[in-house]
This record gives C-alpha cells, sequence and structure tokens, in this order.
C-alpha cells in the first residue's frame, strides 16, 4: 500500500503540514475516527488514567532527578533535602511517590477488566502481552525507585530483591556481585538502579505503552459484552453501527474519571501523604544501615501478593530457587492466559456461573495474598499463603477446560445498553 | 530505474549477493557481540570496590566467654561467638532438630566442616547473613526462650521470615531459610587474633 501524502486534502497552512507529515490523518486515525464501542462502563477509565499516572510520573521524575543525588552518601540527605528545603519538592515528591502506588492501582484494575471482558482474546493477544511487558517494566521501575530514598527499608528491600538471583544454581552467586557491582548493595548499586530507574526502563516503557495502542488501535478495542463491532457496519460509511469516535466521545467520559481521580489522588498528597506507612514506609525515615536489619521487611504494597507466594513456597534441594520460580511464574503465567483461556465467550456476562464463582474467588484470593504479604509470617498464614498460590496457579488452568462444565448464556449480536 | 538484469551485461548474480550480505551481516554480529562486553563486564566491582573487600583483622583478647563480637567485612555482619562449654555441649543436643547438623552443603571451609563449624570449639566464626534472603538475624542465647521455640538452647533467630539456627549457625527443620549460615574463610594471626577473608594454611 502507498503512502498517499494528504489524503484529505486539507489546505493552507495544515494543508502544508499534512504534504509533509500525516498530522490530519493521525488525528482522525487515532481520536476522531478512531471507532469505539458505545458500550464502554467504569471498568473502562483505567487505561487513560494509567496513562495520566504515567505522565505524572515522568514530569515529576524529572524534577525530583535535578535535586536529587544518587550516592549512598548523599541520597538520604537529598530525599531530606528535596522534603524541606526545595520550594514545594515535598509536594512533588509526595506526587511521585504516590503516583508510583496510584500506577499499580489503576494498572491491577485495568488488568481486571481484560480479564473479565476477556479483551485478550483473539484477535488482541498482542496487546494483551504488551500489556503484561508493560506490567513487568512497571514492577522493575517501581523496585529501582524504591531503593533510590537510600532509607532502610529502600536497602534491605534491594538486599532481598537482589538475592533473588543468587538462588540461581551454580552461577548465581557471581550474578548478584555482578548485578549489586560490590559484595553487597552500595553505592554502586544504587547509581546503576538510578540509571535504569530514569534512563532504560522509562524508555522500555513508553515505548512499549506506544506498541499497546498501535496493536489496540490496529484491532479496535473489545467491550463488556464481549462482541465485535466491526462485523455491523453502516453499509454506506463503514463505520461500525455500535461504534463512537473516541473524540469527543471517550475524551470527554474519560475527562469525567480524571477529574474523580484527582479528587482522591490530591486528597492523598495533601492529607495522608505516607499511607499510614503503606505509600512511604515508616523504617524508609532512617537512613539505610548494613549492619541493622529492620525488625520486620517489607515489599512496596504493590509487590504484597507475589511476595506472599514466595515465602509460600519451601525450599527444595537445600535452594530458595523453588520460590523464586514461583514468584516470576506467577507473572509470566499472565502472559499466557490468551492461550489458556479456552472458553469461545469472551465477556464475563455471558459465561457460565462457575467461571464467574471462579474469577470471584480469583480476584478474592488476589488481595488476600497481598495482604498476607505485607503481615509478618505465621503458620496461619503461611498456610493461608500456600492455598492462595495453588489457588492462583489453579485458576488459570482451569481455564483450559473449566466451560465444559457449564453453560454458557447466549452471546447477543450487538452491543447492550 | 528498470526492473533487475533487465539490461544486458548487467544480470544480478543473486547467490553471490545473497554470500555477501550473510557474511557482512554474520561479521557484524561478530562485531556487535564484543562492542556488548564492555558494557556487560563495566557492571563487574570496580577495583575500589574490589579493595574494600579485603581481609579484615580482629582482636578477640577482651572478648568474655559467651559475648559475641560483630564486626564488618564485606559490608555485612561477622560474627565471633566465645562459645562457653555449656553452649558447645547444646550443639549436641539440638541435632535431631536441625536440617543438616553435619554440614554437608559447602557452607564452610574444609577446615570448619566438623561438629563445632569452626577451627577451635570455643571461638565460632559466622557470616551474619540468612541464607533465606540475606537479613541480620538475632543473637538469641537466653533458654528458655518458649516464644522462640519450646526448646529452645540459643542460637540465633531471623526477624524478618522467622529462620532459626543453632549456636554454631546450622539450620533448624521447617523453616524458610534452606541452608546453613556460611562460615566465611579466616585464620588465626597468634592466639587473640583473627583474620577474616583469609583461608587458613593447610594444616
Amino acid at each position: 500500500m502507498a503512502i498517499v501524502p494528504n489524503p484529505y486534502k486539507t489546505t493552507g497552512f495544515l494543508g502544508w503540514i499534512d504534504d509533509r507529515f500525516p498530522l490530519t490523518k493521525l488525528y482522525r486515525d487515532h481520536l476522531s475516527e478512531y471507532y469505539a464501542p458505545k458500550n464502554f462502563n467504569f471498568w473502562y477509565y483505567f487505561g487513560s488514567l494509567a496513562l495520566l499516572v504515567l505522565v505524572n510520573q515522568l514530569i515529576s521524575g524529572i524534577i525530583l532527578a535535578m535535586h536529587y543525588k544518587p550516592s549512598s552518601a548523599e541520597a538520604f540527605g537529598s530525599v531530606e533535602y528535596i522534603m524541606r528545603d526545595v520550594p514545594w519538592g515535598n509536594v512533588i515528591r509526595y506526587m511521585h511517590s504516590t503516583g508510583a502506588s496510584a500506577f499499580f492501582i489503576v494498572v491491577y484494575l485495568h488488568m481486571y477488566r481484560g480479564l473479565i471482558y476477556g479483551s485478550y482474546k483473539k484477535p488482541r493477544e498482542l496487546i494483551w502481552v504488551f500489556g503484561c511487558l508493560i506490567f513487568l517494566v512497571l514492577m522493575a521501575e517501581g523496585f529501582c525507585g524504591y531503593v533510590l530514598p537510600w532509607g532502610q527499608m529502600s536497602y534491605w528491600g534491594a538486599q532481598v530483591i537482589i538475592s533473588l538471583f543468587g538462588t540461581i544454581p551454580f552461577i548465581g552467586p557471581d550474578i548478584v556481585v555482578w548485578v549489586q557491582g560490590d559484595y553487597i548493595p552500595s553505592d554502586a548499586t544504587l547509581n546503576r538502579l538510578f540509571s535504569l530507574h530514569i534512563v532504560a526502563l522509562p524508555f522500555v516503557l513508553v515505548g512499549l505503552v506506544v506498541a499497546h495502542l498501535i496493536a489496540l488501535h490496529e484491532v479496535g478495542s473489545n467491550n463488556p459484552d464481549g462482541v465485535e463491532i466491526k462485523k455491523h457496519k453502516d453499509p454506506v460509511t463503514h463505520i461500525p453501527l455500535d461504534g463512537i469516535g473516541f473524540h469527543p466521545y471517550y475524551t470527554v467520559k474519560d475527562l469525567v474519571g480524571v477529574a474523580v481521580f484527582l479528587i482522591i489522588f490530591v486528597g492523598v498528597i495533601c492529607f495522608a501523604p505516607d499511607g499510614g506507612g503503606y505509600l512511604l514506609e515508616k523504617p524508609n525515615f532512617q537512613e539505610a544501615n548494613p549492619m541493622v536489619t529492620p525488625e520486620h521487611i517489607t515489599p512496596a504494597w504493590y509487590f504484597g501478593s507475589f511476595y506472599a507466594m514466595l515465602r509460600a513456597t519451601p525450599s527444595m534441594f537445600a535452594s530458595a530457587l523453588p520460590g523464586v520460580i514461583v514468584m516470576f511464574g506467577a507473572v509470566l503465567i499472565l502472559f499466557l492466559l490468551p492461550w489458556l483461556d479456552r472458553n469461545p465467550v469472551k465477556s464475563i456476562r455471558y459465561k457460565g456461573n462457575l467461571t464467574k464463582l471462579l474469577t470471584l474467588i480469583f480476584a478474592i484470593d488476589f488481595v488476600m495474598l497481598n495482604y498476607l504479604g505485607m503481615q509478618p509470617t505465621s503458620p496461619t498464614y503461611t498456610l493461608m499463603s500456600r492455598i492462595g498460590t495453588v489457588y492462583y496457579f489453579g485458576f488459570f488452568f482451569s481455564l483450559l477446560f473449566i466451560h465444559n462444565f457449564e453453560t454458557s448464556k447466549p452471546v447477543p449480536e450487538r452491543v447492550t445498553g | 530505474m528498470g526492473p533487475e538484469g533487465v539490461s544486458p551485461g548487467t544480470e544480478v548474480d543473486k547467490g553471490r549477493r545473497r554470500f555477501l550480505t550473510l557474511a557482512t551481516t554474520g561479521v557484524g554480529a561478530v562485531g556487535a557481540g564484543f562492542v556488548v562486553w564492555p558494557f556487560l563486564a563495566s557492571m563487574k566491582p570496580s577495583e575500589r570496590a574490589k579493595a574494600l573487600g579485603a581481609p579484615v583483622k580482629a582482636d578477640i583478647a577482651g572478648v568474655e566467654d559467651g559475648q559475641m563480637l560483630t564486626l564488618a567485612w564485606r559490608g555485612k555482619p561477622v560474627w565471633i561467638l566465645k562459645r562457653t562449654p555449656e553452649m558447645i555441649a547444646s550443639l549436641d543436643k539440638v541435632k535431631k532438630d536441625l536440617a543438616d547438623p553435619d554440614s554437608t552443603v559447602d557452607q564452610q571451609p574444609k577446615y570448619a566442616q566438623n561438629a563445632t563449624r569452626s577451627v577451635k570449639p570455643g571461638i565460632m566464626v559466622l557470616v551474619g547473613s540468612c541464607t533465606h534472603l540475606g537479613c541480620s538475624p538475632t543473637f538469641r542465647p537466653d533458654h528458655p526462650a518458649p516464644e522462640i521455640l519450646p526448646d529452645w538452647q540459643g542460637g540465633y533467630y531471623c526477624p524478618c521470615h522467622g529462620s532459626k539456627f543453632d549456636l554454631a549457625g546450622r539450620v533448624y527443620k521447617g523453616v524458610p531459610a534452606p541452608i546453613n549460615l556460611k562460615v566465611p574463610p579466616y585464620r588465626f594471626d597468634g592466639e587473640t587474633t583473627l583474620v577474616i577473608g583469609e583461608d587458613q594454611a593447610a594444616a
């Protein structure tokens, strides 16, 4: 297909640009004439909110990097400096730290939306895979950022996460030294995590977001009914009968979501910036000390579920490797979801009651694991974590066959409501 | 330009073209491989970091029986515990509850692979870093301590995930830590000086 400059024959200044750069074409293809199903509901706010939080992180991060010093001697002090002496520094840091938590909240809800409405199913597998990659990079980004203030929790959290590499057979200990650039987490480690946090990972993240959106706009959005709106087009205009232009219809709808989100977000920043010790952990108000371990090491709250699965797995063959495999497996199994789910029905609205029940339990299970991952261990909690872990994986594998044991409802031809 | 091979004398030798393209790509890939190496190698510990990882000396003349000295070696806590005869006796009592009582896993130098995991039974040297995920366990010589274990004989308790070790750093069964605490390489320099990070000369 040849590229035709200025297919919409615009004139004047816009025409001059369109002859050289597809401005009007991009605007129409991705905004005014990107037709999205007209039945988007509450769950469809979180994609645009994730984008908003990404922008918040980028802008507040750029400003923070102007004042922060990535060295083990100065990092903690420079964060205190930002909090006390830099004009508006405390607000900008709270925007960034609250933004990190908000990012995971909206991304988890966004993923749950994909799960219940089958948005990962053919032909949207790659949108889902790009999304999983975004989640993975986001976790790495969150971890690196968590270390930068170089408080006690930063330091010991880094120690725990980096030592996960040490469980790799034979080469593990050498990998740990290589990753740290030292025999312990140190200045070299902090410096390289800073580099990853502000350069490498954001580049990858933005690139993946673009790929996620290109893939989405290629095949079109799914919807709560899980039916393809492209099946019924206006015979003359070829516009899907159930589609509406993303702009202005969904830009305006999303603005409502943005307004509500910002009320909550700004409320947290102003009134509860440390989120009761969950958004900013109490031990992190003390500078890192390699000789003293904090009483109770917790990961950032958004890693709770995965940390619970790590702890729930007993060591085998004198190695902690199984726990690490389970933890990473819990993320990697998400990539396989499009191929694990064999149910011909996309949306949970028309799936059988058994799938509905299992999905509901899955959501509860995930929240439970997240809670357990932040608590000190006890025999009861370990048992609960083990059951939760087995259910987590069991749920994904049940999707292979569970639809054979239930009756689906008939899927409508056109979207409802 | 017209299609390939139209005018006489300019036929394209496609086999040759493919060979040259592949050969160039191949050489380029090897070159790219060589370029990657400095980047990866630059992440290894620098000369300065290696120098800071040098051995440390410890004077244990002033340490009382049953007392523990903590010092830093390669930034990790190293414990030197002067064990009392009662403490040494406890090592046998707890044996049945341990995961690896005979230190079969390679977590100690050869000269410390014995019943007391030490060169001299009275002096215990350990890296104070939990083998689960690297936290530093707490020294708990006091017993009984039913909140740790009904039959606690003294040892180390990790506050992070509840791993338990005896007074030779041997791990208990059924805790998150998979293996015994590490015994660092060390040697005696005279009666009361220890060098941590250097191996004992072969006896």
